[in-house]
């Protein structure tokens, strides 16, 4: 507690991020933020996903590039495998938010990471999708993370971090309670 | 009629500050839209008791003087206790007068009342941190069949039908509600959103002795990191009992009451609830053994040859592997819904610009924008106390003090000028 740590980096600017907070914290119309996919089918299960513009900060904006994601089925669903299944795009969209929050948290409360690595996995009963059993939900039965952190800090420490990241993560939510989603045909 | 201040509400905050201002000798009025403790007598169930042990009742120039120093009162040992301060300090209050607006008055105020108008320069607004129940959203969308009512008009089990009840929040009021609700004999879910546990006693002294003496119930608004944040912070998973007894989440779920996440939604006639569950109850435990930490650290300082019980940590909350996600509200299972989702105040009758963008009064340590207008009572106002009866009196103190400056012209501020504890945001 009294001594002094060297600062430090985990490569997060916490800086801005509080300076962004407080901003943000005057104008909540800048905070309204939407974010887009783009998708086109290729072929069998096969599409292709583009990201590149969002909306956010009162103005358009955009990536530095657009970047695509292949998403396919595996061999087995007697698909050609040409990407990750959608499902494992979502393990990897919470994976790399609860991680991004890691590191912006433990930066904020200055612990030094030198190493973090989740494995998660997504338990299914594709009864569901396969319209097999009605009873069985179509997405995952239970979702499990497992964290192994290398960083300056104590047990207890990095669990907070960890918990602190879920508590702020927008994947995180959104896999964990309800969202109205609406499909339209133009 | 016109007098210098007018204080709104007879509770412990407005006749704290009574006694105050009548120590500088300040003329004012306590204006009560019932009788004095109105709250404590109309809105609270029957079987509630303080949260805090008897002694820690003070109030300026007043203090628990009976043979139970560490017990909890019941509410009429509560509003029994108001009533003979009341006296004490012969709080000069007008009963049963319904305040209907405050505005601006030339260099004061206006204040109209059911029983007339009175012209002030002053305003202290006491009128409490509790009373209205912040429903959530999703309430619309409960069945009709099923009803619903909150902890302000909540008394006993006897009052709701027979079957299963949910009840949505574990503070304070949901966890205690939850457990008596479940006694009587009717099966209940709790829904658990973000709450702050801690045990009743540590090491053979109270949780609110050790909060006390270790000076986190005396942290100010100034030292915290965000106050926003702190005066957000539920209330505490505690329960006033004879047996002094712990009420926390395994317990309730090892008699057999359902403990499910936050509730999220209601579609289809279907309660939603969160998955989160696991890290509330973690983050939860780890802010509980932060606390203990501290406590531990400051016995091992500053109490060495104390007769303590050995340090130690509590069970960690268990959770379901894999807790109930959606309830179905149209089966009949669930009879009635108990919002215990927290409390706002009702500032509604105030006729002066100084909301902020959600509807709440602004201030700055309980001194507002407006010249002469106080708040008191409030979560975190100026301590992490503020909001308790042991809150009133320092708050009452710095806020009487501001008010007689801006009587007498002389220069004010806001913010109490401490050093800065090296505990700040500890907790």
């Amino acid at each position: 507690m009294s001594t002094t740590k060297e600062l430090a980096n985990n490569g997060v600017n916490v800086e801005a991020l509080l300076g962004a907070r407080e901003a943000l914290t005057q104008t909540p119309e800048a905070a309204q933020f939407v974010w887009r996919a783009k998708n086109e089918w290729v072929n069998g299960t096969h599409s292709r996903s583009t990201v590149e513009r969002f909306f956010g900060l009162g103005a358009e904006q955009q990536h530095k590039q657009p970047y695509t994601f292949d998403a396919d089925h595996p061999e087995i669903f007697a698909s050609e495998d040409n990407g990750a299944t959608p499902v494992e795009l979502v393990l990897s969209g919470l994976a790399s938010c609860l991680t991004a929050g890691i590191a912006a948290v433990a930066q904020n409360r200055q612990i030094q990471l030198r190493s973090v690595t989740a494995t998660l996995e997504g338990a299914m009963d594709i009864q569901g999708i396969l319209g097999i059993d009605g009873d069985v939900r179509n997405g995952f039965s239970g979702i499990t993370v497992r964290y192994e952190i290398d960083a300056d800090a104590s047990p207890e420490e990095i669990k907070a971090v960890v918990a602190q990241s879920q508590k702020r993560s927008a994947v995180f939510d959104i896999i964990t309670n309800p969202t109205n989603v609406s499909v339209e045909v133009g | 009629m016109r007098t210098t201040t007018v204080i709104i509400g007879a509770g412990q905050a407005g006749l704290a500050m009574s006694r105050c201002l009548s120590e500088r000798s300040i003329d004012h009025i306590v204006i009560e839209r019932g009788e004095v403790a109105n709250s404590w007598k109309t809105e609270r169930w029957d079987s509630l008791r303080l949260l805090t042990p008897n002694w820690q009742s003070r109030l300026p120039g007043y203090g628990y003087r009976g043979d139970d120093p560490d017990g909890f009162r019941t509410m009429p040992e509560t509003i029994a206790f108001l009533e003979r301060y009341a006296r004490v300090v012969a709080a000069p209050v007008l009963t049963h007068t319904r305040v209907r607006s405050v505005r601006r008055a030339g260099d004061g105020y206006l204040v109209s009342t059911s029983e007339g108008d009175w012209r002030c320069r002053a305003v202290v607004m006491a009128t409490g941190a509790c009373n209205v129940a912040s429903v959530p959203g999703v309430a619309a969308a409960i069945p009709p069949t099923i009803a619903t009512l909150s902890p302000l008009e909540y008394k006993n089990p006897d009052q709701l039908a027979p079957g299963g009840v949910l009840v949505v929040g574990a503070s304070a009021s949901g966890i205690q509600i939850a457990e008596e609700i479940h006694r009587s004999g009717r099966p209940v879910t709790l829904s658990v959103g973000e709450h702050v546990r801690v045990p009743r006693s540590y090491r053979g002294r109270d949780i609110k002795w050790w909060m006390d003496r270790i000076g986190v119930l005396d942290e100010r608004y100034t030292e915290v990191d965000s106050v926003e944040r702190v005066r957000g912070v539920p209330s505490l998973q505690l329960i006033g009992s004879d047996d002094r007894r712990n009420i926390d989440l395994n317990g309730l779920r090892e008699r057999g009451v359902e403990v499910v996440g936050r509730l999220a939604g209601v579609a289809h006639g279907k309660a939603q609830f969160s998955g989160s569950l696991a890290n509330l109850c973690e983050m939860a435990d780890l802010k509980m053994n932060r606390l203990l930490d501290r406590i531990d650290e400051w016995a091992a300082a500053l109490l060495p040859s104390a007769e303590l019980e050995p340090a130690h940590r509590f069970e960690p909350t268990r959770v379901d592997p894999a807790p109930r996600l959606t309830l179905d509200l149209a089966s009949g299972a669930i009879r009635t819904v108990v919002w215990a989702t927290g409390f706002r105040p009702d500032h509604s009758w105030l006729d002066v610009p100084v909301f902020d963008r959600k509807g709440r009064v602004k201030h700055d340590g309980g001194v507002v924008e407006a010249p002469g207008l106080y708040l008191m009572g409030l979560p975190f106002l100026r301590r992490r106390k503020s909001s308790l009866i042991d809150g009133a009196a320092d708050d009452a103190r710095d806020l009487s003090a501001h008010l007689a400056a801006h009587l007498d012209g002389r220069p004010t501020k806001a913010r109490a000028r401490q050093p800065l504890s090296e505990l700040a945001g500890a907790a």
